[in-house]
Parts: structure tokens; C-alpha cells; sequence
């Protein structure tokens, strides 16, 4: 890990009609950092992910990727504009809960999509990287497939390459596990494990609370677009400071984690 | 019936410049709707309102006083078209009319999803269009499409309005100066529908081999 931020957000307000979906967001997240988003739905933490990418335009905020920085309250378009939130996308690659796959491209097509028309890579090149990341996720056989003969799991796990195919400075990843089968579920976190592991720097929206404890530098909690709590993961899971979190954590775990909750509490 | 009375190799030449006209006409018609689609899906609103005009004139109003309109009518401000390029260009305004209506069905019918897919991974917006909009938007169009193409095979016996040789004009003049109509336009329909039959054979093909991606 280094000390280098590989995104900064400041300020990040968004509104969608009367409703303040983000007031004042504040988020960085440091180069081999796995950051966890959690909180209640409706709490603005998808919204958040898709603000880093800039899929949701802020009203107001900055967001910096490599030194690259976008001012959102300035209005203004153009081409220099259009321009710098490219730039920002490419960097910030997204993975979504319905996975989004390009259906009529076949799981290799789908991971070097992005190499080829955006980064420009040559295909051999760009085609070889595609087959060690189909192999990172073990789906190297199924490279010649298209996504409606694969899984949920194994759909995931392809768009997992493709966002990791962009070589970003950050992962975003929104409910990656939530419309997957307990099974499933397995496979995709692993993969996720095995990212942590390697040192990508990763942002993700889960309810997946043993996942989040194991792979997190850092849980923040979002409640009605505040980030309200922030801890390493061992404090908010076992000790978090607000009783806002203590009763979702209740809600979330069930009852046999209730006595250690009230322990610590 | 003495179908061997008509004169078949100017049937045969009628039948292929039926053909060509369907072919050009609906190939630039393709084209035309493809970016009518796209101005009216557009975020500027001129273009868009641009767009609902062009539509609303060209599909509200009949094809035979559109031709009409070109071939007699330009000419008086001064712009004389030939008869076949003059019919190739109302078909082409005609059929782009409808055309862009079925593209920007199968826009819409793209999922939302894709978009983002696409958008989060900083393609341009061109690119987004031909990668990822347009083969799925297509698939889902299709249908609509080559029943515009079909539609628009039949609608070029109206060329022969302005004096183009087309299969029915051939079937008619056969007619009159062999007093043998319905064989002529017995020969000419049978033209028509092996031209018709071919195309949906194609489309069929096409459909099957756009569908393997979603077995």
C-alpha cells in the first residue's frame, strides 16, 4: 500500500428532484485500499459509487483521480470537459449488481472490449491480458461462451475482468453478490478475496458482513446521505460508535450475534 | 393463358431495376433513418424536433404524391431530377421516415444497463452507439426492418408513375401492346414475390444467426 490517493471526492452533493441523495460526501480512498460502503437502502451509497464514476453527474464536488480533477459545480460542457470525465470513467472502472455484460459479445469480446476501443491496446496484447484476467477469475474455458449460457456467478465474475481489464486506479463495485444465489455468492467473494489480496484498490457497496470484516481497511456507514460512522472493521463491526449502526448491525446478523454486539456495547 | 406471348427480357430487365431501386432506396433509407433515430433520442432539441417533423411529413403523407411532388414539383424551383434518381429519392425519404422509427424502437428496447456498462468504462459516444447500442438495437428491430424492406420492394411499382422502366410499367406496356394483361401482371406479381421471398429468407437467416448470442 502507499500513501498515494488513488481517488478523492470533496463536497459531493446530488439531488434527485426534492430529494438530497448526498449532502457533503466526503471520500478518499488510498492506493491498495479496500474500502466497504454499507448502510440502509435509500441511504445513498449506490448513488455514491456512481458519483466516483461520474455515471451520476454530482451537483456539486470534485472528484480527483490522478491528478485529474473534475469540478461538478461548474456547469459548463464543451469538449475538454467531456474530455476529463472520460478520463475519470476509464479510470474508474464500475461493477454493477446486474452485472451489465454486453450480451451479444462473447466473454472474451466482453473483457477486451475496453482494452481494444478505449485504451487502444493492440489486440494480441490486449487479447493475451484478457486471458490471464479470465484465468484470475477461473473462467478460462469459458472464454468463447456468451454471457446467456453462463451463470450469475460466472456473469459477475466476467464483469470483474472487464473493469479489471481497464487496469483502473479503483474498482467500484455496487451489490456485486445481490442478485445471486447463496451459492453463488461464494464464488463471486472469493474472487473479491483474492483481489483484496493482490493489493486492488477497491470501493464496494455490500450487506455482506462476514465478507466486509475480513477484506476491509475500512467500513463507512451511510445514513440519508451522510457518511455517519467510519471505522476499521473491527471496531464497526464489534464496537461501532453510533447506535444508529449498532441496530443495523442487529438487523443485519440476526439474533445469534445479538450477545456480542451487547457485550462490547 | 400464353405467357410465352410477353417479351421476358424486358420483363427480366423491369425485375432487376425493381430491384435496384428497392436496394439503393432502402440501403440509403437505412442510413437516413439511422440518423434520424439518433437526432431524435438526441438531448438538443432542435434536433429532435427536426426529427418528429421529417417523420410526421414523410410518414403522414402518401408515397404517390410525394413522387409525384419531386418529379413534376422540383422542377418548377428550379431542381430537375431524372426520373430514377427522383424516384430513388422519395423512396429513400419515404422509407427513412418509417426506418427511423424502428431504430429508435430497438434503442429503446436496448437495457438501460448497457448504457451504463458502456458509459462507466469512457467509451465515446460514437463507439458506445456502434459496439454496444446498435448490434443489440438492431437484433430487436429486425423484424419491423424487413418488413419495411418488403413493404418498400412493392411500393417502387409506383416509380412507374414518373416513367421508369420498373417491372410494372414493363407488365403494363406488355399488356397494352399484346393485349395479354393478366398474364403481364401475373408475371410481373410473381416478379415481385420471388424478389420478396428471397428477402425474407434472408431475414430469417439473419434473424437465426443474430439470435445464437442469446440461445
Amino acid at each position: 500500500m502507499t500513501d498515494r490517493n488513488a481517488i478523492d471526492a470533496h463536497g459531493l452533493h446530488k439531488r434527485f428532484g426534492d430529494l438530497q441523495v448526498l449532502k457533503s460526501v466526503d471520500l478518499s480512498v488510498r492506493s491498495g485500499e479496500v474500502v466497504v460502503i454499507m448502510g440502509p437502502s435509500g441511504s445513498g451509497k449506490t448513488t455514491l459509487l456512481r458519483c466516483l464514476n461520474l455515471l451520476e453527474r454530482p451537483d456539486a464536488g470534485t472528484v480527483t483521480v490522478r491528478g485529474r480533477t473534475v469540478d461538478c459545480s461548474a456547469r459548463g460542457s464543451g469538449r475538454g470537459r467531456a474530455r476529463l470525465i472520460r478520463d475519470i470513467r476509464i479510470r474508474t472502472a464500475m461493477v454493477f449488481q446486474q452485472y451489465n455484460l454486453f450480451p451479444h459479445m462473447t466473454v472474451l469480446q466482453n473483457v477486451v472490449e475496453g482494452p481494444l476501443s478505449v485504451r487502444r491496446l493492440p489486440r494480441p496484447y490486449a487479447v493475451e491480458v484478457g486471458e490471464r484476467l479470465l484465468e484470475r477469475v477461473g473462467l478460462a474455458d469459458k472464454r468463447d461462451e456468451y454471457p446467456s449460457r453462463l451463470s450469475g456467478g460466472q456473469k459477475q465474475r466476467v464483469a470483474i475482468a472487464r473493469a479489471l481489464a481497464m487496469d483502473p486506479e479503483v474498482v467500484l463495485l455496487d451489490e456485486p453478490t445481490s442478485s445471486l444465489d447463496p451459492e453463488l455468492r461464494g464464488e463471486v467473494l472469493q474472487v473479491l478475496r483474492d483481489l483484496a489480496a493482490r493489493g486492488t484498490t477497491m470501493v464496494i457497496v455490500t450487506h455482506e458482513i462476514a465478507f466486509a470484516r475480513e477484506v476491509a481497511d475500512r467500513v463507512l456507514f451511510m445514513d440519508s446521505g451522510y457518511i455517519l460512522e467510519e471505522q476499521p472493521p473491527r471496531t464497526f463491526f464489534t464496537d461501532p460508535a453510533s447506535t444508529r449502526v449498532r441496530s443495523f448491525l442487529r438487523l443485519m446478523t440476526g439474533v445469534e450475534s445479538q450477545p456480542e454486539l451487547g457485550a462490547a456495547g | 393463358m400464353d405467357f410465352l406471348a410477353l417479351p421476358l427480357p424486358a420483363l427480366l430487365q423491369g425485375l432487376a431495376v425493381t430491384f435496384f431501386l428497392g436496394l439503393a432506396s432502402f440501403v440509403l433509407g437505412s442510413g437516413l433513418g439511422a440518423v434520424v433515430a439518433l437526432a431524435r433520442i438526441s438531448a438538443v432539441l432542435p434536433l429532435r424536433l427536426a426529427a418528429v417533423a421529417y417523420v410526421s411529413v414523410f410518414r403522414g403523407t402518401p408515397l404517390l404524391i410525394q413522387i409525384m411532388l419531386v418529379y413534376f414539383g422540383l422542377p418548377q424551383l428550379g431542381v430537375r431530377i431524372p426520373p430514377i434518381p427522383s424516384a430513388i429519392l422519395t423512396f429513400t425519404l419515404y422509407s427513412g421516415a418509417y426506418l427511423s422509427e424502428n431504430f429508435r424502437g430497438g434503442i429503446l428496447a436496448v437495457d438501460k444497463g448497457q448504457w451504463e456498462a458502456a458509459n462507466s468504462m469512457g467509451l465515446t459516444y460514437r463507439r458506445m452507439l456502434g459496439r454496444i447500442i446498435f448490434p443489440q438495437a438492431i437484433r430487436t428491430a429486425l423484424p419491423a426492418i424487413g418488413n419495411r424492406f418488403i413493404a418498400l420492394m412493392k411500393d417502387t411499382s409506383l416509380a412507374s408513375a414518373i416513367t421508369v422502366v420498373e417491372l410494372t410499367r414493363v407488365a403494363e406496356s406488355a399488356g397494352s401492346s399484346s393485349f395479354r394483361y393478366v398474364e403481364a401482371f401475373v408475371a410481373a406479381a410473381a416478379g415481385y414475390w420471388l424478389i420478396n421471398t428471397a428477402l425474407s429468407l434472408g431475414q430469417a437467416a439473419l434473424e437465426r444467426r443474430m439470435g445464437r448470442a442469446y440461445a
